[in-house]
């Protein structure tokens, strides 16, 4: 089955994914986000790419932060946008999925923003939109399941690109519970698309996926080895229902592992970034020594999240339906 | 009526029979084989010359959604579908609503399906009350109303006392049980094979050792107990293994594959296709290479087309909360020619597996051709392609992976009990 996120021009046509996605595309975001960064701090903070455009922010899983920057991205491109909290509201009383999409549709939507905490809500949808004649619709996967964050992959590759400049030559270690992480998938995928030589995945076994090596990734359980010579360091973060139960004993036990402190960052080149998606647990996954430290690039993160996320959103209104 | 099928190949596994010749039927049974009995005069003589003539099909699992999922499939509808796909007998799990687990449901069941004169349906039982796991069904009046085996279809029985229990009891009376190889604890939750493919789509996975875990306390209780046990749907190759050292070890096991199975692995659910969320789930290329290699030298006795339609509705969801099964009755004789011949699997071999084998493991006296036999007879083209489409299934079911997909073999006539009960032209 071909990708469903490419027009037949070989044109993004929905953002479901990083894989697969040609090095030239994911490139072509990083560069159209780089103006946008500027955007931010000028007095006015908008430019009329998306204006007249109507962006639906489809939150079937509850996510206050990925929710409002995908608004302020909206937003900053002049569109309206129109957030809808579907996790308490129409598939509760029994509608289906495709059928709150076909309601939104005739309300004439121009992008979709998903988030959905099933594996696949995206791509079903884009299928959907194909199967009935309304492909110029645009779907952007805001989090699926435990299956993919690109536009988080994407704004984690812009920030990597910022500082280190060359993925030709990185170390890169995301560390912690890559089994539930569709943050680590997306970012996985990105790094080995733009040919990042050295891409590890760090945790105890309950944390790693089945046969995560053929991601392309090489599988570390200790954090000396797996922070050894890193470049760039990606703290995952542990959900609070992960913490105690069959895959690990106790907060405190992993933090003592895994977490992230100032004495286990030595292990990496004294030049290295940390970076973390958002939400932090602080003494958990990671020392606020180090969260907050001179390594760490956690709020650059979140503002280039916005740029990345106004590319992403430009591109996809200004490409063609597919014919 | 009487009816000449006229000079085609005829092939009857469980004799070993495959050669040119006519097959003469009247009274329902087979009266004659080459020659014709004598002063015959045939109400209706089919020419067969290019098609080839078998034994009606047996399904061992079919789901007929009767009693409580009417609205996903009839009996009326899956019965035709039974018949367009050359199938004369099959067998039904338990996993209607109410369960079969009571003489009553399964009297009318049996009604039902008698008064549409079309397949022979044999009911299964459920082996524990309401498929719940917690007490045993009265066995003994379910096979009394006409249940040939027991099982708990896809439900989870994680009481491994309570299963011992079961098959004692069974053991007692001589029942036959049907049981699906999967630890409920290790397949909790799980969607997809536990492999590269669930790790990169994120899906919840179920790993090859719930089926092996549950194999080993099958074979275990068997051992314990002597009770005969169908082993249903196989998925993995170490599951393909235990099975063959359980029959080196002359165990009274059998076992069986769904057709999908021998198609399909965990890589065709491409960008989450809820069309391959089945159960058990698609695993790997090798896992599926060893299913074929097992069909193919015997360690699995049967195919069968674990058919199960599915609405629409419960279709187009995310994968996971997609409700897993396809549509496969009309698919079964055509998917089996397909993997013969990849596998250079001789034609009668190949038919066994869905004939003469499945009438073994049901304790049919189907499932062939001899003289005197029942007449359920299944008259295809096995060089004619058609396209698997919605609107080409009689099923109401009309989800399956191999929807788009040409295949060969084209049923033309089947015959239940000597009569026509279904025809297309040629």
């Amino acid at each position: 089955m071909r990708n469903p996120q490419l027009n037949g021009a070989g044109e993004l046509q929905h953002l479901l994914t990083l894989e697969g996605l040609p090095p030239e595309v994911i490139g072509r975001i990083l560069d159209t986000a780089v103006p946008f960064v500027s955007i931010a701090e000028r007095d006015v903070k908008k430019v009329p790419l998306l204006r007249g455009k109507t962006v639906f922010n489809l939150f079937f899983e509850n996510s206050t932060r990925t929710r409002t920057t995908f608004e302020i991205a909206a937003k900053r491109l002049s569109a309206d946008v129109i957030n809808l909290n579907i996790g308490v509201s129409s598939t509760s009383k029994g509608e289906t999925l495709l059928d709150t999409i076909d309601n939104l549709v005739a309300m004439n939507a121009d992008v979709f923003v998903v988030r959905h905490s099933q594996s696949g809500a995206p791509h079903l949808i884009a299928q959907h939109l194909s199967a009935t004649g309304r492909a110029h619709i645009h779907v952007i996967n805001a989090g699926d399941g435990r299956h993919g964050h690109p536009t988080q992959g994407l704004l984690d590759l812009f920030t990597i690109r910022h500082y280190k400049r060359d993925f030709h030559a990185l170390t890169v270690a995301i560390v912690g519970d890559v089994l539930h992480s569709r943050v680590a998938r997306s970012l996985i995928q990105g790094l080995t698309t733009l040919g990042t030589p050295e891409v590890r995945v760090v945790g105890p076994q309950t944390l790693l996926p089945t046969a995560v090596e053929k991601m392309g990734v090489h599988v570390c359980h200790d954090m000396r080895e797996g922070l050894a010579g890193c470049d760039v360091v990606v703290m995952l973060r542990l959900q609070s229902e992960r913490m105690k139960g069959a895959l690990l004993p106790s907060a405190g036990e992993y933090f003592k592992h895994y977490g992230l402190t100032a004495d286990k960052l030595r292990f990496a080149k004294p030049d290295a970034i940390v970076m973390h998606p958002g939400p932090m647990n602080r003494g958990v996954e990671i020392d606020s020594a180090v969260a907050d430290g001179k390594h760490s690039v956690i709020l650059p993160q979140v503002t280039f999240g916005i740029a990345v996320r106004m590319a992403v959103m430009s591109i996809l209104a200004g490409s063609q339906s597919p014919s | 009526m009487k009816i000449e099928i006229h000079n085609g190949r005829l092939v009857d596994p469980a004799h070993g029979v495959d050669r040119k010749t006519s097959l003469y039927i009247a009274a329902g049974k087979v009266a004659a084989i080459g020659e014709p009995p004598s002063g015959w005069h045939p109400n209706r003589v089919i020419d067969a010359s290019k098609l080839v003539v078998c034994p009606g099909l047996i399904d061992a699992s079919a789901r007929l959604r009767e009693p409580g999922f009417e609205y996903k499939a009839t009996l009326e509808s899956e019965m035709q579908a039974a018949v367009a796909g050359g199938v004369t007998s099959l067998a039904c799990p338990p996993d209607t609503d109410p369960p079969l687990d009571e003489p009553g449901l399964v009297e009318m069941l049996k009604h039902r399906a008698r008064s549409l004169n079309q397949a022979h349906v044999y009911p299964v039982g459920a082996l524990t009350v309401g498929l719940k796991g917690e007490a045993i069904t009265e066995m003994g009046e379910l096979s009394e109303a006409g249940c040939i085996a027991f099982s708990h279809a896809d439900a989870a029985l994680a009481d491994t006392q309570l299963l011992l229990h079961a098959l004692e009891y069974a053991a007692t009376f001589g029942y036959r049980v049907w049981l699906r190889p999967q630890d409920a604890y290790l397949a909790r939750g799980g969607v997809a094979h536990d492999g590269e493919v669930a790790t990169r789509l994120g899906l919840a996975a179920i790993p090859s050792c719930a089926e092996t875990i549950a194999l080993d306390a099958i074979f275990e209780l068997v051992r314990a107990t002597g009770v005969r046990v169908h082993v249903a749907r196989l998925s993995t190759h170490e599951g393909v293994a235990r099975v063959r050292a359980a029959k080196q070890a002359r165990l009274p096991v059998s076992c069986d594959v769904a057709v999908h199975h021998l198609h399909l692995c965990d890589v065709d659910i491409g960008w989450f296709d809820a069309h391959c969320r089945l159960v058990p789930p698609l695993r790997s290329t090798r896992d599926r290479a060893a299913l074929r290699a097992g069909l193919a030298d015997g360690t699995i006795d049967l195919v069968c087309s674990d058919h199960a339609p599915v609405d629409d509705d419960a279709k187009q969801l995310p994968f996971a909360e997609a409700e897993p099964g396809a549509t496969a009755l009309e698919l079964l004789l055509p998917l089996t020619l397909k993997w013969a011949q990849e596998d250079k699997v001789a034609l009668p071999a190949a038919l066994a597996r869905i004939t003469s084998e499945p009438a073994r493991v049901l304790g049919l006296t189907s499932g062939h051709l001899g003289a005197g036999a029942e007449a359920d007879v299944c008259i295809f083209d096995a060089d004619a392609y058609w396209k698997v489409e919605r609107g080409s299934l009689r099923s109401q079911g009309k989800n399956t992976p191999f929807l788009g997909l040409e295949l060969a073999g084209k049923v033309r006539y089947t015959l239940v009990g000597g009569q026509i009960v279904h025809e297309t032209a040629g």
